[in-house]
């Protein structure tokens, strides 16, 4: 048998796993891995400038593309500025193994320079983190750690790779398949369940389709279409859910949630049989929990037992994969008659819609303007109200897709993330919709997107204003804008409550520091440019376009559920109730 | 709320004990106590988990704590006739000679050795049900406040050969 390193074994394992693109920072304690990878040819090395937004990229990666993302970082910091994205990944079920190099195993526990408990500190937020301590362990840990990332509810993996253990030789032999006595993804779908479940579907005069991520996660996009369309339920999706069966279906409702439509929240608290896929039904999505769906019969089914009867009391309960699922329902599927329902949950989408009115320039316009302009693409969000409006506004079908930190809620992820969508979806448009807060969180990879030519389109809806939050504070803390105003500067008076014209210059200037880094800007202050800015990105294939649309200052999320309200109680309009 | 006793079975691994442990302290479930040592097959070890809890919180736990990649099995022993032990020490410090005979006094009745002592310190152990040594601690306690050190090991359990009792 050959013998080989184990940093050759690494590389020799990721080619096996097919693996195409390998997100990467080098240090001391992976320098090894990297002299395996030099010169690679079936392995496109990418070198982000942060390591945080080296593994956004890895999920942006893998969410667009169903495939694995895999990161390399060297032990010490550069393990530790993986933390945010690997609960990120980890919160929305995404497929990573993040390879951490690490001291030699006779250093560990000497405080080393660059040690870190990596495992220790990963262990509550990955689905699963190992440190290889032997030679003869790393493919079979390797093989494991791809296994399990992927399969079942997906997530995160860590590897930690002391250095003796990268130099040192053994056999080159890489298993291809793996037993983990441990883990058991359920496969099967329990049929007795399926049929009660169908039975309680078919009776029900006010029935609805709550879907979340885990029909997206399974890509069962088409088959939720068709069971729609078969029995002719309305859906309504959580946030992550958003796209399960295409937006402009006319079974599509709206998301439901504390920003959901009126009608969606309205069909869920009204409905009698809530049919649930794939959600973990979390506070984000039932407002005051004692009242949610009080009248239904409730439905569930999710891959993960322990999702489920957890915060809400469950009828069905049904453990399976979401493609699966709904392949088996199909076969018991029939039409159900229940158009004074549909036209009742029709008539509040028409009486009450979301609508920011049609004065200034509004994320909106500019939302529905992408809709019209792109067909063929990847949505990515930042998060706060730029995350919500785009879930708002944005339409996706088969062709289009949303990326977006639903469970963590990470500010930075929205413009990594489609650097690595992009690196896996190189003929499709990228686009992120972000705040300007959060664009500043990760915009040193500016300089990834120039010099690897990604051209995505950065949206970044500048209100001045970490505006979520500032959002809050005008509706619920009396208009005390603590910390939230990106515009104060040191000259400004203490104490202030609002914007105003004499508000100091923002900064910093996000045109000039696209063109700094060799990529386009442009800034769009009316909305008769939206358009024209939009095509003109679209057109520059060579760099990334940054598009700066200053939008008002003090526009909300509307409408909204206030805290400890239930869901059919919301806010619809702001006070000053736009036209 | 009500007494629970889990068994599990982990993967023999460093850290393991971390992620369960973890486990209750990160998601807020109450432990009584745990207890862990490597089976008759050396790759693997069992725990004995007692703690209190509702029962939406019990199906919880037991569904996270199967969803672990280290844990093999999760066995709930709540409603299974088990044997249970907990080993416990109890020192008792500055005894009279009347607090000597009393203590002897005490290890008849409750079945407990006196297995080390000198003119003024008594070393008790025992090896009952967590109850029973609740109980012998509470009346210890009442008895020589101040001056007893408690050493517990935590339950461990196995399911019952015949049909028994607690
Ligand atoms: C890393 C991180 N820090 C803080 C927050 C809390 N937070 C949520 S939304 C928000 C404001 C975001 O401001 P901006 O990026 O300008 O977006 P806007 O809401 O104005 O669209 C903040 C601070 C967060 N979600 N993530
Ligand atoms: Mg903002």
């Amino acid at each position: 048998m050959r013998q080989i390193t184990g940093a050759e074994l690494f590389v020799k394992a990721l080619k096996e796993e097919a693996v195409d693109t390998l997100f990467a920072y080098p240090g001391g304690q992976a320098i090894d891995l990297f002299n395996a990878l030099y010169g690679e040819k079936e392995i496109d090395v990418i070198l982000p400038r942060h390591e945080q937004g080296l593994i956004h990229a890895a999920d942006g990666y893998a969410r667009s593309t169903g495939k694995v993302g895999v990161c390399l970082v060297t032990s010490g910091p550069g393990a530790t500025n993986l933390v945010t994205g690997i609960a990120t990944a980890n919160y929305d079920s995404v497929p990573l193994v993040c390879f951490t190099g690490q001291v030699a195993t006779h250093l560990i526990g000497n405080d080393t320079f660059q040690e870190v408990d990596f495992v220790g500190i990963t262990r509550s937020i990955c689905k699963y983190a190992v440190m290889v301590r032997k030679r003869e362990d790393l493919a079979e840990t390797i093989k494991k750690a791809f296994y399990i990332a992927r399969t079942g509810k997906p997530g995160v993996v860590v590897v930690d790779l002391p250095k003796d253990v990268q130099r040192a030789y053994g056999s080159d032999f890489y298993p291809e398949e793996i037993m983990v006595r441990g883990y058991k993804p359920k496969l099967s779908v329990h049929m007795g369940q399926i049929n009660k479940a169908m039975d309680i579907l078919n009776h029900a005069v006010k029935p609805v389709f709550l879907i979340g991520g885990g029909v997206n996660i399974a890509h069962a996009n088409k088959e939720m279409t068709q069971l729609a369309e078969l029995t002719g339920v309305p859906v309504i999706t959580t946030i992550m859910g958003k796209g399960a069966i295409p937006t402009t279906n006319s079974l599509y409702v709206g998301n439901i949630g504390i920003h959901g439509s009126y009608a969606a929240n309205s069909a869920i608290s009204n409905c009698d049989v809530l049919f649930s896929i794939g959600t973990r039904f979390n506070d984000r999505i039932t407002g005051k929990i004692e009242e949610f769906a009080v009248n239904a019969k409730i439905i569930h089914i999710d891959v993960d037992a322990a999702s489920i009867s957890r915060n809400i009391d469950v009828d069905i309960p049904i453990v399976a994969d979401a493609k699966k699922a709904i392949c088996a329902l199909l076969e018991k599927a029939k039409p159900l008659h229940i158009s004074e329902w549909t036209d009742e949950i029709n008539r509040w989408k028409k009486e009450y819609p979301i609508d920011m009115g049609k004065i200034g320039l509004t994320p909106q316009m500019i939302i529905r303007s992408i809709n019209e302009l792109f067909k063929d693409a990847i949505v990515t969000t930042d998060v706060g109200q730029n995350q919500l409006w785009t879930t708002q506004f944005l339409d996706i079908d088969e062709n289009n897709q949303m990326l977006t930190s639903g469970g963590l809620g990470t500010m930075g992820y929205g413009f990594p993330a489609a650097i690595g969508a992009k690196l896996g979806n190189p003929h499709k448009d990228v686009i992120v919709i972000s705040g300007d807060g959060g664009m500043q969180m990760n915009i040193q990879e500016m300089a990834t997107a120039v010099v690897y030519e990604l051209p995505v389109i950065i949206c970044i809806l500048n209100n001045g204003y970490l505006g979520n939050v500032r959002q809050w504070q005008e509706m619920f803390y009396d208009r005390r804008y603590s910390s939230t105003c990106m515009r104060y500067r040191r000259s400004c008076e203490t104490g202030c409550n609002q914007p105003a014209h004499c508000c100091p210059e923002y900064t910093p200037d996000f045109i000039a520091l696209a063109e700094s880094y060799g990529a386009k800007g442009i800034r769009v202050t009316k909305a008769e440019d939206i358009k024209l800015a939009l095509n003109s990105a679209k057109q520059n294939t060579k760099t990334p376009t940054i598009i700066e649309f200053i939008i008002d200052r003090e526009v909300n999320v509307m409408p909204i559920v206030p805290p400890g309200n239930s869901l059919n109680d919301m806010i619809l309009e702001s006070e000053e109730g736009r036209e | 709320m009500k007494k629970r006793w889990i068994c599990l079975f982990v993967e023999n691994e460093i850290g393991v004990l971390d992620r369960i442990s973890g486990l209750f302290s990160g998601k807020s479930y109450n432990l009584d106590s745990l207890t862990v040592g490597v089976t008759e097959d050396s790759t693997i070890s069992r725990m004995t988990i007692s703690l209190t809890s509702d029962d939406r919180t019990f199906e919880q736990i037991k569904k996270q704590l199967g969803r672990s990649v280290e844990v093999i099995k999760v066995v709930d022993y709540t409603d299974t006739p088990i044997h249970m032990k907990e080993i416990l020490f109890v020192k008792v410090n500055h005894c009279s000679d009347a607090d000597i005979t009393e203590l002897f006094r005490i290890s008849k009745v409750f079945g407990v050795a006196i297995i080390d002592y000198d003119s003024t310190t008594v070393l008790l152990e025992c090896t009952q049900t967590e109850n029973r040594n609740d109980d012998l601690i509470a009346l210890l306690k009442r008895k020589f406040a101040n001056r007893i050190e408690i050493v517990r090991g935590g339950s461990v359990a196995v399911e019952a050969v015949s049909m028994s009792e607690r």
